[in-house]
């Protein structure tokens, strides 16, 4: 398989999603003496064409790797970032890939990529006890670091009403509780 | 008869206790007499919320204190990929020598940390000789790392946009004398763990993980390499002093020229690896750039910075045990991180710890469990239900390593 550049990367994306791609970024930092470049690119697509864009990563690498997916309560959406690898084990070709996903608080939804990148279950049993995100078609729906009577409807990483109540919340003697 | 068989099965809670190391995590065994048909992890015994309170702690510079005690073995690794996400966040570039000072520090933490692995792994089988060599050869590195470091542990080195110490010309020859030390004991060490009989015997095709399944199963680090994925940050996506130096993924095809897959190839990357890491560091005293070690040596002004900043970044570390990603936001006008999210090799390699049990013996478990060096405290235990009698029962740890010495004890 041949290896895109990393504008060709994002070209690639913009031909596949179109309209549905908000914005493409490449982060670009140079490192050491030699000056060899860091990069990171930085998607955010359409609810919509999120499959897609996955279905899409797959293309581009035939096994990516998928570190960890990273969510932010935005107050009326959650945000999700799937933080993809792909060309590994190669030297200098890797690339990081931020795909970022917008979901509104009224239709928590996400499709399951596991179908996709088996790997990825752990990830998505998390995001479902954590921010309340419901990952549709997951093949094991249990809570994974959370214990079992930890109460239903209660997401740790919400800042709003489904977030941890304030009787959970434990401030050290001698420290005021900060706004988070 | 199908209905037979299935009834013979039966499930073991192993835990809560880790059965190959002292750390919190539930593994449920379904066995058939002494073969393992299913596993189920269950992890979050020790869920420390850090990200959170990471996230409210009154700055960045703060947090890098808590990215350090995320683990205890870790702990250049952790607070290397936070501070380099900040970076990439804010826009900082760390000047050329805390590059080389911290691929210094981390090479160092590999070399304590595989042989470290290599004491624990000969302890799961009962060679309680190898563990206590590996153990004693351990403390030159810990010396090392104390005397360049002024810690043992928690060294508290990474700066965001560079050091907190130098290492300057003066220890140089302490650092190379603890390095020759080590390549004068290689080669001993290569015929302790991989001519041994016994250890071949416990640990080839033990636990074994095909390259398919390390791929999908998003296997990393020496669990991943000794699959024969050539899968390392440090040579695909270098960043710090990885980026000047020439670095390889390290396979065990290398030594045996075959993969296999199994815990011995395992314990032949870290050797391996080992090896790599005294290299890496020569090479590291050799082309140390002069000049400065922070990027911005004011505390001030540096927080100024990093609150009027606003971007994402993501660090990429290769520890010990895999890649270690952090994800960083930080929002102009906040002090505070926006998000901040932790990757630890564990959280992914627990993934494969199914595959790699089914089929093999009650009495691998330890030997294949901790072959994957876990680090509980960074990704967060074994339960096995006999079917036959119909009873739970729970297997503690020091009984399953009595199983497994008695197992090393018949051959």
């Amino acid at each position: 398989m041949e290896l895109l550049s990393p504008t060709g990367v994002i070209d690639s994306f913009k031909a596949a999603l179109s309209d549905s791609l908000l914005y493409a970024r490449l982060y670009e930092c140079e490192v050491a003496v030699k000056k060899n470049a860091f990069r990171t690119i930085w998607l955010h697509v359409e609810r919509d064409a999120f499959r897609e864009a996955v279905e899409h990563v797959c293309e581009l690498q035939e096994y990516p790797h998928l570190a960890i997916i990273s969510c932010s309560d935005l107050g009326q959406a959650v945000e999700l970032t799937y933080h993809f690898t792909i060309y590994y084990g190669r030297r200098f070709a890797e690339l990081s890939l931020g795909l970022r996903v917008d979901l509104p608080k009224t239709d928590l939804k996400v499709p399951t990529i596991t179908d996709l990148i088996p790997g990825a279950l752990f990830a998505e049993r998390e995001i479902q006890e954590m921010i309340g995100v419901e990952v549709t078609g997951i093949p094991d729906s249990r809570r994974l670091f959370l214990p079992d009577d930890f109460p239903e409807g209660v997401y740790p990483w919400r800042t709003d009403e489904t977030g941890p109540p304030a009787d959970m919340l434990r401030v050290l003697p001698g420290r005021q509780q900060k706004q988070c | 008869m199908l209905e037979e068989t299935e009834k013979a099965t039966y499930t073991i809670p192993v835990g809560p206790i880790h059965p190959a190391l002292k750390e919190p995590v539930r593994l449920a065994l379904t066995i058939d007499g002494e073969e393992i048909v299913d596993v189920d992890v269950f992890v979050g015994q020790v869920h420390r919320g850090i990200e959170w309170l990471g996230m409210n702690r009154n700055n960045p510079v703060q947090t890098i204190y808590l990215a350090e005690r995320v683990c205890g073995i870790c702990n250049i690794c952790h607070p290397l990929a936070f501070v380099m996400a900040v970076e990439h966040a804010a826009g900082i570039t760390p000047p050329p020598r805390a590059e080389y000072i911290r691929t210094i520090a981390a090479e160092m933490e590999r070399i304590h940390s595989h042989l470290l692995w290599a004491g624990v792994a000969a302890h799961e089988i009962g060679f309680d000789t190898i563990f206590y060599l590996a153990w004693r050869v351990r403390e030159e590195i810990m010396d090392l790392i104390e005397y360049l470091t002024g810690n043992r542990v928690t060294k508290g080195v990474v700066q965001i946009g560079g050091v907190r110490r130098d290492v300057t010309e003066e220890q140089f020859p302490r650092i190379r004398k603890s390095l020759d030390y080590y390549k004068g004991l290689f080669d001993q060490l290569r015929k302790v763990f991989l001519d041994d009989r016994t250890i071949r015997m416990r640990t080839k095709h033990v636990g074994v993980l095909s390259k398919e399944d390390a791929l999908k199963l998003l296997a990393v680090g020496p669990t991943a390499r000794a699959s024969g994925v050539t899968k390392d940050i440090r040579q695909d996506q270098p960043y710090a002093a990885y980026a000047d130096l020439d670095v390889q993924a390290m396979t065990p095809d290398m030594l045996t020229g075959t993969v296999v897959g199994d815990t011995y190839d395992r314990i032949i990357v870290r050797l391996l690896e080992v090896k790599q890491s005294i290299a890496i560091i020569e090479q590291c005293l050799e082309s140390m750039p002069p000049g400065p070690i922070l990027a911005q040596p004011k505390m001030p002004v540096l927080l100024k910075t990093l609150a009027n900043a606003e971007g994402e970044g993501i660090g990429r570390v290769e520890a010990p045990r895999g890649e270690v990603v952090h994800y960083v936001r930080l929002e102009a006008g906040r002090e505070t991180l926006a998000n901040w999210r932790i990757r630890a090799p564990t959280y992914v390699n627990l993934m494969c710890v199914p595959t790699m049990l089914k089929g093999g013996q009650i009495a691998d478990v330890p030997i294949a469990f901790a072959s994957i060096d876990p680090c509980q405290s960074c990704a967060n235990r074994m339960v096995v239900t006999d079917r036959a009698l119909g009873t739970r029962s729970i297997m503690d740890y020091e009984e399953m390593h009595r199983i497994s010495v008695q197992r090393t004890e018949e051959l």
